[in-house]
């Protein structure tokens, strides 16, 4: 009897990840046929269910052209480096801030110290939206718009990886710098050669957690980019369905969407266990 | 107690903080501060006079209809949002979390999403679901629905949620798991022996005991619904047809930045700022205490 309950009970949850999963990848699959079939094929919204001759051609005038001859639009490589220059950035950035931030209110003692702590976790409080337009002016009159320096520098805080690290950096036991004092390590040498290396699970936790957060911003580079050369890929996707979807190179659109989730993804399958730890030990 | 500080320096501290600082100040302080302040002014769109009107914008935004629809179908959108994609990813994690065959790659399988940008979901979405070439939406006109939701406000919202709750089923998932592995097997083992049945030991064991979790979840994605779905809507709908998908994040974007309305956004974005301030607290109020009903 508990037998056949448990059998049902494995059955069903099968089924039930089975049915999920699915959901999750179809429309990545279909993505991916819809990347290959022909313009033609798809505008008479006559694709099939399987996969047509055209993946590699439609690819490569994606990577190389970008557009069709419908839509005006940049390489998809452009928009590729774009967005891995950005998210690098964003999560370098971000971290060095952080861990910076978190050193000194660790290991230091000064006037001010928790005002300026919670000025920096405040900024959680304080999304694009609550502060949208002067945002935009900050970085139109410090002429940050359309460069790599406004994409990235107005997102180097992070209040989430100051906290992380400052957790971190505690649990650190204070005789092993202690130690490196009476040899004569000062603190920049204790924070490169000491504190970072054994923070490096909490590092590369954030990483990824920050790479993913950067290559899927949206709403800030679309305020400050208007140069189409400057688009990060996410940006410039949305742009390629254009006002009228009836003239929409799909086949393209679909080779981007492909090639917009690719690196995120791979970096997400590869670090999960990072970033489960990541998550879970570190937004609680 | 605070213990002593390991080293003593009157400058390196200021300078370690400082990039941190200074990027708060200049991106996020001043500009909160800015808007705080233009939300009492009115400006002409060239931004070139701008008049001290009190609480006028305020008062204005709350007896305009179109705003007091993106308030309801804000709080609407995030409720739908936030339920759907919650009660979806427990399931996936309670199943996940069974001792069953292929337990990890079904774990991949629901986790790989979190990658994928809002907007890309959309994008992906949308050639399933477009009226004319997409696979689902001439499906669905097949079998006699008027599908197109360009024109009709219902399917737009629909669809709008549907992306957004499929973009975060994976993070909710993420956490979800955590929380499961977390809980004693001893526990439900217990209740097994007793004789209870597994939907009374989910109901009377499992689930409270997953509340901290639960919680948690709980205000990051009314926060996700209010504010990271912009990129969904953006590439969807726009925010129409109509009004109709216009949150009070995509509305103050619209009205900020492409009306140039700027007194009525800086106050849009106060009201946002209270919504957020609203979030955290009970963020904070009730994470830190651990809630527990069991």
């Amino acid at each position: 009897m508990l037998k056949l309950r448990t059998i049902w009970g494995q059955l069903s949850a099968h089924l039930i990840l089975f049915l999920g999963a699915a959901i999750m990848l179809f429309p990545v699959y279909i993505a991916f046929v819809g990347a290959s079939w022909d313009s033609a094929t798809i505008g008479r919204g006559l694709m099939p269910l399987t996969p047509g001759p055209y993946l590699f051609t439609n690819f490569l005038r994606a990577w190389s052209v970008g557009s069709g001859a419908k839509v005006v639009s940049v390489p998809v490589r452009i928009m590729l480096v774009n967005s891995l220059i950005v998210a690098v950035c964003v999560a370098v950035g971000k971290i060095i801030a952080a861990a910076l931030t978190a050193y000194a209110v660790v290991y230091f003692r000064f006037p001010l110290q928790n005002l300026f702590f919670w000025s920096i976790l405040i900024t959680l409080m304080l999304p694009l939206e609550v502060r949208i337009f002067p945002s935009y002016k900050v970085a139109s009159d410090l002429r940050l718009l359309n460069s790599y320096l406004g994409l990235t520098l107005p997102l180097m805080v992070s209040a989430t990886g100051t906290l992380v690290l400052r957790g971190a950096f505690r649990s650190i036991p204070r005789e092993l710098l202690d130690a490196a004092q009476v040899d004569g390590a000062g603190p920049l040498r204790c924070f490169w050669q000491i504190v970072l290396p054994i923070a490096r699970p909490n590092l590369a936790a954030l990483f990824v957690i920050l790479f993913i957060y950067g290559w899927n911003q949206y709403l800030w580079p679309l305020l400050i980019t208007t140069d189409p050369k400057m688009q990060t890929i996410v940006i410039g996707i949305v742009r390629m369905l254009g006002i009228s979807e009836a003239l929409v190179d799909w086949e393209l659109v679909m080779a981007t969407a492909v090639l917009a989730m690719t690196i995120p993804v791979f970096v997400v399958v590869l670090m999960q266990r990072w970033l489960i730890k990541g998550l879970t030990e570190t937004e609680k | 107690m605070k213990p002593q500080p390991v080293f003593r320096n009157r400058f390196l501290p200021y300078l370690l903080i400082l990039p941190q600082l200074a990027i708060t100040g200049i991106f996020f302080f001043w500009p909160a501060g800015v808007a705080l302040y233009q939300s009492l002014l009115r400006t002409d769109p060239f931004g070139l006079r701008s008049k001290f009107v009190g609480m006028a914008n305020f008062v204005r935004l709350f007896s305009d209809p179109y705003y007091l629809h993106s308030v309801k179908l804000s709080f609407w959108f995030s409720f739908l949002v936030t339920f759907l994609a919650m009660g979806l990813a427990l399931l996936f994690a309670v199943m996940a979390s069974k001792p069953i065959r292929g337990a990890r790659i079904y774990r991949t399988l629901f986790v790989w999403p979190y990658a994928v940008a809002p907007a890309t979901a959309a994008v992906l979405w949308v050639f399933l679901f477009q009226p004319e070439i997409g696979l689902l939406g001439r499906g669905l006109k097949l079998i006699g629905v008027h599908w197109n939701y360009y024109l009709n406000a219902t399917q737009a919202l629909a669809l709008v949620i549907l992306v957004s709750v499929w973009k975060q089923i994976s993070y909710n998932f993420i956490f979800f798991l955590a929380g499961l592995q977390s809980i004693p097997q001893s526990l439900i083992e217990a209740a097994a022996v007793d004789g209870a049945s597994s939907r009374r030991i989910f109901w009377r064991i499992v689930f409270p005991l997953l509340s901290p979790t639960t919680f948690f979840l709980l205000i990051m994605n009314l926060n996700y619904a209010f504010f990271e779905t912009f990129g969904v809507i953006d590439a969807l709908t726009k925010g129409g047809p109509g009004k109709a998908t216009e949150t009070l994040s995509y509305k103050v974007y619209v009205d900020g930045m492409l009306n140039l309305n700027i007194g009525s956004s800086a106050a849009q974005s106060v009201i946002l700022l209270v919504v957020v301030i609203l979030l955290t607290a009970f963020q904070f109020k009730y994470v830190e205490r651990k809630v527990h009903y069991a």
